[in-house]
Formats: C-alpha cells, sequence, structure tokens
C-alpha cells in the first residue's frame, strides 16, 4: 500500500547572519512514513524543525538533499496539491475579503464553482463554528477566528491527507475541542491527518502514531501505544485495612513514596528496580488487604522530553568545529555539528 | 489561464478595497477637480493648465498605486504568510506571480479610467460654464479625444512599473522594494539624457557604461505625451503601437526575471 506521506533523509539547511551568513541545519536527515487514514502526531518543541518539515511537504521550501512523497508523488505536483489540505501555523489571510469570499477563492483555486462552491463554503464554515462572522472582513476577525477560517480553507477541497501545523494554537479551550473533534471526524471518515504540535495531550489522545523531533533530527518514530508500553517506572499498590502505615525508610528504600488515601487507605509506590511478586507478600504480612496492583508508566511528556534530552547540544551550525563535551556519565563525548551526524527513523 | 485569471480577480476585489487605493483615488479625484481652481488664475491657458494637471495627477497617482500596492502584491503575502496556503493549492508559483501582476493591471486601469472620466466631467464642466466667445482662444477642444492617449499611454507606462515593483517583491521586503522601485521609476524618467553623455563625457569607457545603462532602465519618458497631447501636438497610432510593443518586450523580460526568482525561492 502507497504510503500517504513518506520521507527520506530529508535534510534543510539556511544560511543565517547578515554580514557572514553561516549554514545552518534546520532539518538533519528525517526519514520518516505516514500511512493512509492513520492521524500522524509530528512532534518537538520549538524550533525543532517541525514547521521546516512542513513547509518541504508545501514544497514552500526545497530540501538541500533527500526527497518527500505525498500519495506516492513527488511533493509540489499538482495532482497532488488537488488532493492535500494544509492548515500553516498561525495563519493570514487578506485583510479585505470576507471569510466567505476567501473560502470561495480557494475553492476557485481547486476549479470548484458555482452551487457547489456555494455550499461546500457554507458547510465547511458552518462546521468551523463562524456564523454570521462570515460575511466580515477578516481583518476584523480574532486569532482563534482566522484559526477556524483556514482550517475551512484546508477542508475546501475533500482532502485525503490534510496537514495541520500546530491547529490548536491561538484557540480557547472551546475551539480546541472542536478542533480535537473535527481531527476525530476526519479520521472517521478514513482521512490521513498529518499534525504538527508541542501539546502532548492533544496528540496522546487522537494520534495513532507519532514522531518526535528535536534539533532537527527525528528522535523517535512509532506508535504512541508502543512507546509508552514498554516502559514501566514503578508499580502503584493499594492496600487497605491496614494497621500502620508503612514507612519508606523501614524498606531499605524500596518504597518510593506512601501516600495516604483514607484512614487505613494506602497507595504504596514501588521503585522501577523492585519486583511486586517479593515485596507484596512482605506488605501483607503486616496486615491489610491488597485492593490493586498497577504499573506506573511513562507518560507521553516524560517520554517527549526524555528523548529531547537525549538529543543533546549538538550545533546545527555546519561550520562549527566538533566539541568536547562531557556525558551523563561523565564519560568524554566528541560532539561534531549536525551535518552527517543525523539519523532517520523508521 | 484561468488559475492567473481567479488569482487576478482575488487581486482586483482585495485591491479595490484597500484604504490605500481608496484615498489615492479621492485625492487623485480632488486634485483634477482644485485644477479648475488654478485654471481661474491664468487667463486663456485654462483648458491647457486643468489638461496638464488632470494628466499629471493620473500618472503621478497611479504611479503611487503601483508602487505602494504593488510591491505589496508578493513580498507582503511572503511577510504575512499568506502565501503558504495559496501555495499549497495547485497553483504554481509562475501562476502566482503572473496573477498578481495582471490583478493589479486590472485595478490600474480602473484607476486610471476614474481619474480620466474625473478629467472629461472637471472639462465638460468648464466648457458648459464657459462663454462661447471665450472658447475661440482656446488651442484645442476641452474634450478633446487626445486625453484617451495620453491616459493609455500613462496606463502603459504603470504596467512597466508594476512589473519592476514585483521583480523586487519576489526577493526583497515591502519596503526595500518601494524604495527601489521608486528609484527606478524616477531614474527612468531621465534615462533618454544618459545615451547622449558623450557630447559632453571625454572617457569612451564611461560613455559605453551609460550607454549599457540607459538599454537596461526603463525609458519611461517615451510614454510621457502630456505636453504633445495639452499643445495639440499629433501623437501617431504608430508612436502608440512602438511605446506598446516595447512595454511588452520590457515587461515580458520583467516577469520572466520574476518568474524565475521567486520559483527558486525558499519561503522561511
Amino acid at each position: 500500500m502507497t504510503a500517504a506521506v513518506e520521507t527520506f533523509e530529508l535534510s534543510k539547511d539556511y544560511r543565517v547572519g547578515f554580514w557572514r551568513p553561516r549554514p545552518y541545519r534546520a532539518l538533519d536527515n528525517v526519514s520518516f512514513s505516514v500511512e493512509p487514514g492513520e492521524v500522524f502526531g509530528f512532534l518537538g518543541p520549538n524550533g525543532a524543525g517541525k514547521t521546516t518539515t512542513l513547509k518541504l511537504l508545501m514544497q514552500l521550501v526545497f530540501p538541500s538533499s533527500g526527497r518527500a512523497t505525498i500519495l506516492g508523488r513527488p511533493v509540489g505536483d499538482l495532482a497532488v496539491k488537488q488532493r492535500i489540505g494544509y492548515l500553516p501555523e498561525n495563519p493570514y489571510f487578506y485583510d479585505n475579503l470576507t471569510a466567505e469570499e476567501l473560502v470561495a477563492y480557494f475553492a476557485s483555486l481547486f476549479g470548484i464553482r458555482g452551487a457547489e462552491r456555494r455550499k461546500r463554503v457554507a458547510r465547511l464554515l458552518d462546521d468551523v463554528g463562524i456564523g454570521a462572522e462570515r460575511r466580515m472582513q477578516m481583518r476584523k476577525f480574532s486569532k482563534g477566528m482566522v484559526q477556524r477560517v483556514g482550517l475551512a480553507q484546508a477542508l475546501i477541497n475533500d482532502p485525503e491527507v490534510i496537514f495541520l501545523d500546530e491547529p490548536m494554537s491561538g484557540l480557547d479551550p472551546l475551539g480546541r475541542r472542536d478542533v480535537r473533534n473535527l481531527i476525530l471526524r476526519l479520521r472517521e471518515e478514513g482521512r490521513t491527518v498529518f499534525f504538527s504540535s508541542h501539546i502532548l495531550s492533544d496528540a496522546e489522545s487522537l494520534c495513532s502514531r507519532i514522531a518526535i523531533v528535536a534539533k532537527g533530527r527525528l528522535v523517535a518514530a512509532g506508535r504512541v501505544s508502543d512507546m509508552l508500553a514498554f516502559r514501566v517506572l514503578g508499580w502503584e499498590i493499594v492496600l487497605d485495612d491496614l494497621p500502620v502505615a508503612p514507612s519508606s525508610d523501614q524498606w531499605g528504600g524500596r518504597l518510593r513514596r506512601v501516600t495516604r488515601l483514607d484512614e487505613k487507605r494506602f497507595s504504596i509506590e514501588l521503585s522501577e528496580d523492585v519486583r511486586p511478586e517479593e515485596t507484596l507478600p512482605l506488605l501483607l504480612a503486616r496486615g491489610g488487604r491488597l485492593v490493586s496492583v498497577n504499573p506506573v508508566r511513562e507518560s507521553l511528556e516524560d517520554f517527549f522530553v526524555r528523548q529531547v534530552n537525549a538529543a543533546g547540544d549538538v550545533s546545527r551550525f555546519l561550520d562549527d568545529a566538533p566539541r568536547v563535551t562531557v556525558g551523563k556519565s561523565g564519560e568524554t563525548v566528541t560532539k561534531k555539528a549536525a551535518a552527517g551526524s543525523g539519523r532517520g527513523a523508521q | 489561464m484561468t488559475t492567473i485569471l481567479r488569482i487576478a480577480v482575488q487581486v482586483f476585489k482585495e485591491c479595490v478595497r484597500d484604504r490605500v487605493f481608496y484615498n489615492l483615488v479621492l485625492f487623485a479625484v480632488l486634485l483634477i477637480g482644485v485644477s479648475l481652481l488654478l485654471g481661474q488664475m491664468t487667463a486663456g491657458q485654462e483648458v491647457k493648465i486643468i489638461k496638464d494637471l488632470g494628466l499629471a495627477a493620473t500618472s503621478v497617482f497611479g504611479l503611487f498605486i503601483a508602487i505602494f500596492i504593488g510591491i505589496g502584491l508578493v513580498s507582503k503575502e511572503v511577510e504575512r504568510r499568506s502565501i503558504y496556503s495559496v501555495l499549497a493549492k495547485p497553483v504554481t508559483r509562475t501562476q502566482l506571480v503572473l496573477g498578481k501582476y495582471v490583478g493589479l493591471q486590472l485595478t490600474l486601469a480602473v484607476n486610471v479610467a476614474i481619474m480620466t472620466i474625473a478629467l472629461y466631467g472637471v472639462l465638460a464642466f468648464y466648457s458648459w460654464t464657459t462663454p462661447a466667445l471665450a472658447k475661440q482662444a482656446w488651442e484645442g477642444p476641452a474634450l478633446d479625444p487626445a486625453i484617451l492617449k495620453a491616459s493609455y499611454l500613462i496606463l502603459v507606462e504603470l504596467s512597466v512599473v508594476t512589473a519592476i515593483a514585483v521583480v523586487f517583491s519576489t526577493y526583497s521586503s515591502a519596503l526595500l522594494s518601494a524604495v527601489f522601485t521608486f528609484g527606478l521609476a524616477v531614474a527612468g524618467q531621465f534615462s533618454a539624457d544618459l545615451k547622449n553623455f558623450e557630447s559632453i563625457v571625454d572617457s569612451r569607457a564611461l560613455v559605453w557604461f551609460l550607454r549599457g545603462i540607459y538599454y537596461v532602465l526603463p525609458n519611461l519618458a517615451s510614454f510621457d505625451v502630456k505636453l504633445q497631447v495639452v499643445h495639440q501636438l499629433p501623437v501617431t497610432a504608430s508612436y502608440l503601437a512602438w511605446a506598446t510593443m516595447y512595454a511588452a518586450v520590457y515587461v515580458g523580460a520583467l516577469l520572466i526575471i520574476a518568474v524565475v526568482i521567486f520559483s527558486k525561492r525558499d519561503f522561511k
């Protein structure tokens, strides 16, 4: 089956600085693929390369090396553009056009005309919650309203693949809920949604798969469930009717934290390296009743922070000399500039 | 072609609702009206003054519109990032640049038409309120069809200036584009002088250099026939055709440059 989106060792260098421009690697050998019909989250901190990747996919910038395909064809192909939608980050449109005129204009660029165009424009503006304001000029719109119109224009051609760059940006809680529901509806309709975000809760609740970029490099990619399932950070045991509260000190560091939930009900958190099979009988030997035993898993936020930190502080200036730094465990690490050091991940 | 026209229509809609455009057109129409008063101060020369001022206002304010709206066509779209949504649609960069250019040309055509109508309106009013005896002193008729020739060439001149604005705005900021375009538009009014520098300069190298600049710079003075129209001198059809051809070649070359630059540009 043809991937909805695929990148092959995609890199992008910019020259930054006015007097002495220096080559700066914004994206470094990024490879990933997005399957048809999935919601794919492209995550990373600010400046990680998310927007650069989206711009490369929209051919707003050209790659320094590598290539990308959408629906099996090279990016920029007009036939591909007919089948995709795109919402840029913090979109801005024409001040003097009304929302209705703007979306109708974008519809006309797809060759949608007449009654069909009027019908689609009205339905989409309804869908994104733009009511009577649709006849107001865009310069009078709030940031959230512009974002909603941006979503409407991204969907005007009934796209198979929709690219959303920070779609929740500038939206109030109601707007965010609407966008979440919209993405879920698009998924139910079998469309592919590729969205970039640094809001992890959105990604956790919406995406089937994610990729994390940091410092221009892809540091992780895969199913959210797989990424978070394998790493157990500890165990939580809940006991009731305990006559005496167990103390962390008495157990030689095996109990990471003890929390009183009720008078005789306690939540006991075991450290990562302590097996509950061994500790539980010892705990129950002092009385009490077992209520539950659950693994404490890493949240997406924990995972994200770990991956981003692991990316280190490699310079993204290509003309930087290799630098010697000290690693976390005290070893000497020679870090080269980003060129050639990036690794794609599937 | 249809995509270019759709973009052009959108540019036209956006431009005619622009406050800058409104203000410039209003101010120019007012100035044409004021020429009526100035004409009163010059006994026997009223019609000439009205025609001269009216055509000058059409030319100068058209130039302002071409520069200030023209430079915004591409550079502001890039700066404000509205271009991102457009280029994600089935639109090539070439279509976008050409659509923008055609859209502004439509706007300028409407602007020149409004000003020409305003000028004819003022002339008609003046002619209607002037006694027949006084009219005999006029050099030519008030409602002279030759004014249309001057207006047409103003529009042709503006098409060249717009193309210059589009070239600059494909790679530099709105402010720099305005400065560069304005500079070239002014230089273009005097470029013909560069051709004859050999009579005052001894250095052959300098003469060749200046002649080179003459061929590169637009000869905007060749589109200015105000003097001929005001003084009833002939402006032949062949001259109009020659000026149109010159502008077409120049605009074509500029638009090719704009498209080449724009097609390779990264929108960071």
